[in-house]
């Protein structure tokens, strides 16, 4: 009974209370009628030139690390700072198509749920973000601005009171809503057909770079690297080389929330995929400087993609990417995000000269966190 | 005679509740194998849950929880739980060792009915599945079926769900396998006016609210059930 888009391999599929089962129907199926909609497209291209200020800047880095040319895909750029209005974008649009006038979603470091807050109000939706209260200390302005925006930000008081608590109250929130209400899930984990989803409006960010490298050198990557929390522009920048085989990829996690590195297949938030749990199945907690990182599952098509070798996945601790972060500050005039951080860090490591990093935020929202330390 | 199940989180006094429950009129004892993350449950199971977990009740001290209680009761004991203990333990074995250990069958909250069909289980069905996916759980399910009598979590709530009525006609158009009500139904009341429409009810947040007193107390609330039970107007 499965459907193709369900799985990747043994990962995926819908692990749900069977309450929400007509609800992702609906939206599978408001998934496929957008697909085959040209107007759809179109109207996520335009938005996405006209109000995210696509197609971003593919900008060459020569100072970060002499002898290698790096080139930097510019998601930081992007209206809001971050690659999540992509998403955001698109899965609001879906949400108008589906009647929907209330969204919800959750929230790590706060980026997503400010491009949620974002498009509720220029689509004049209803917006509810639900924010574990310890990432809300450490992301303060992040949640000024979702005030700003209108948003209803709730705090999540138990548990770690991070991402994965926030995640599991949206849930709550969508199977007592679900009528009225569209899950803006942030990342590509969650029940199918999310993770497709997520993924395909991220892929712009894969397209453009590739486009933009080769009107540049002529050439494709040898190595295309993003950083990983949920997987979402890493699975954006890599949409746009899995088939090419000789283009390296490589994913970096957080050292303490390495749920690909050291993690194990399990159940949670609706997909099967490798998480960060105990011999019992209990999820554990996550531990990363980055808000955004910080979260103990990921994908499941990132699980695949490291089962059958196509991507490789690196962890980078704390203070690697609080010096990376600094560095790419004072050599190349960018202060990045702590999370894209990770991925700058694992740059310094390897042996190839051109190099594609997805930029995936801009660093304002953690310069108190950087400097503090 | 309408059916009462009871749920109670597994800890170090389970078996000693189970015993009053079904003493205060329990045909059936759910036990709760807490998770860290359960997406089903308000705020009463999930503190109950958290305070499990806390005092190191895994799958391992579960079973032992569930044969301690199958020493003590004759009635079906069910456990319920979520997919990420399963596949740790590894579903088979999982239902094999919960079988060994008294288990009647198992509930799993989220694995709706299209996954991991090979798991022989209680099937859920809630006011939004739709007639197709009611006469799929209805044909899987393991001896009776769990009708979700709300849209939303686990908790006790002011009135008995609405949608119940609908979802019971609906249910009882596809099949003829015993219905029980749970979600939301806490009072003797509510309790009566669920058992006017289901073949039983569940009954769950305010069984461990209640049983957090005392297997005493626990006898007497769910004698009053009972006793409401008892009273309902036969379909």
């Amino acid at each position: 009974m499965t459907a193709p888009s369900r799985t990747y391999g043994e990962y995926g599929g819908r692990y749900v209370p069977e309450t929400l089962i007509p609800a992702l129907d609906e939206l599978e199926q408001g998934w496929r009628d957008a697909l085959g909609d040209p107007a759809f497209g179109t109207e996520i291209d335009e938005l996405g030139r006209s109000y995210g200020g696509r197609p971003t800047p593919l900008t060459v880095a020569e100072r970060f690390v002499p002898g290698k040319r790096i080139y930097l895909k510019r998601e930081d750029l992007l209206h809001t700072g971050a690659h999540k209005l992509n998403n955001a974008l698109g899965q609001a649009v879906l949400a108008r198509r589906l009647g929907k006038r209330r969204i919800v979603a959750e929230t790590g470091a706060g980026q997503h749920g400010v491009a949620t807050a974002t498009v509720c109000a220029r689509f004049g939706f209803d917006c509810v973000v639900y924010m574990g209260a310890e990432d809300m200390r450490r992301q303060a302005p992040n949640v000024e601005r979702m005030g700003l925006l209108g948003a209803d930000v709730r705090p999540v008081e138990f548990g770690t009171k991070t991402l994965k608590e926030a995640t599991s109250e949206a849930i709550r929130d969508w199977i007592t809503n679900a009528e009225t209400t569209h899950y803006l899930i942030g990342s590509c984990v969650g029940p199918a057909p999310y993770p497709e989803i997520v993924r395909e409006l991220q892929a712009v960010i894969g397209r453009e770079a590739r486009e933009q490298l080769l009107a540049a050198t002529g050439r494709l990557p040898e190595v295309a690297i993003a950083c990983v929390g949920g997987g979402s522009n890493a699975i954006g920048l890599f949409a746009g080389f899995i088939d090419d085989g000789d283009v390296r990829l490589v994913g970096v996690e957080a050292a303490g929330a390495a749920s690909l590195g050291t993690g194990r297949a399990g159940v949670l938030h609706g997909s099967r995929s490798s998480l960060l749990a105990d011999d019992d199945g209990q999820v554990l907690d996550a531990h990363s400087i980055s808000a955004g990182l910080d979260y103990p599952g990921v994908g499941p098509q990132h699980a695949f993609l490291r089962d059958s070798g196509r991507a490789e996945y690196v962890g980078a601790s704390d203070e690697e990417a609080v010096a990376a972060f600094k560095r790419l500050a004072e050599t190349e005039g960018i202060i990045p995000a702590l999370e894209p951080s990770h991925a700058l860090a694992k740059v310094l490591e390897l042996d190839e000269e051109l190099i594609l990093v997805c930029l995936s935020g801009r660093g304002d929202k953690d310069l108190a966190e950087v400097l503090g330390r | 005679m309408r059916k009462l199940a009871i749920y109670l989180m597994c800890g170090e006094r389970t078996p000693e509740l189970a015993e009053a429950a079904v003493e205060g009129g329990a045909d059936l004892i759910e036990l709760g194998f807490p998770f860290s993350d359960p997406l089903a449950d308000g705020p009463v199971i999930r503190r109950a849950g958290e305070k499990a977990l806390a005092e190191g009740m895994r799958t391992r001290e579960c079973l032992e929880c569930l044969s301690a209680t199958r020493a003590r009761v004759d009635v079906p004991l069910i456990p319920m739980t979520y997919a990420s203990l399963l596949e740790a333990y590894g579903y088979d074995r999982f239902a094999a060792d919960a079988q060994a250990a008294g288990a009647t069958s198992l509930i799993v909250a989220d694995l709706p009915v299209d996954t991991e069909p090979g798991l022989r289980r209680v099937q859920l069905v809630a006011p939004t599945s739709t007639d197709d996916r009611l006469t799929l759980a209805a044909e899987r399910t393991d001896g009776w079926l769990y009708l979700v009598t709300l849209t939303g979590t686990t908790g006790a709530r002011e009135d008995l769900s609405p949608a119940l009525a609908g979802l019971v006609e609906r249910a009882r158009n596809a099949t003829d396998v015993p219905l029980y009500a749970g979600f939301g139904i806490s009072t003797p009341e509510q309790a009566r006016a669920a058992a006017e429409l289901v073949d039983g009810i569940v009954v769950g947040s305010r069984a461990v609210e209640v049983a957090a007193e005392g297997p005493a107390p626990l006898r007497d609330y769910v004698d009053s059930l009972r006793g409401a039970l008892d009273t309902a107007v036969p379909f």
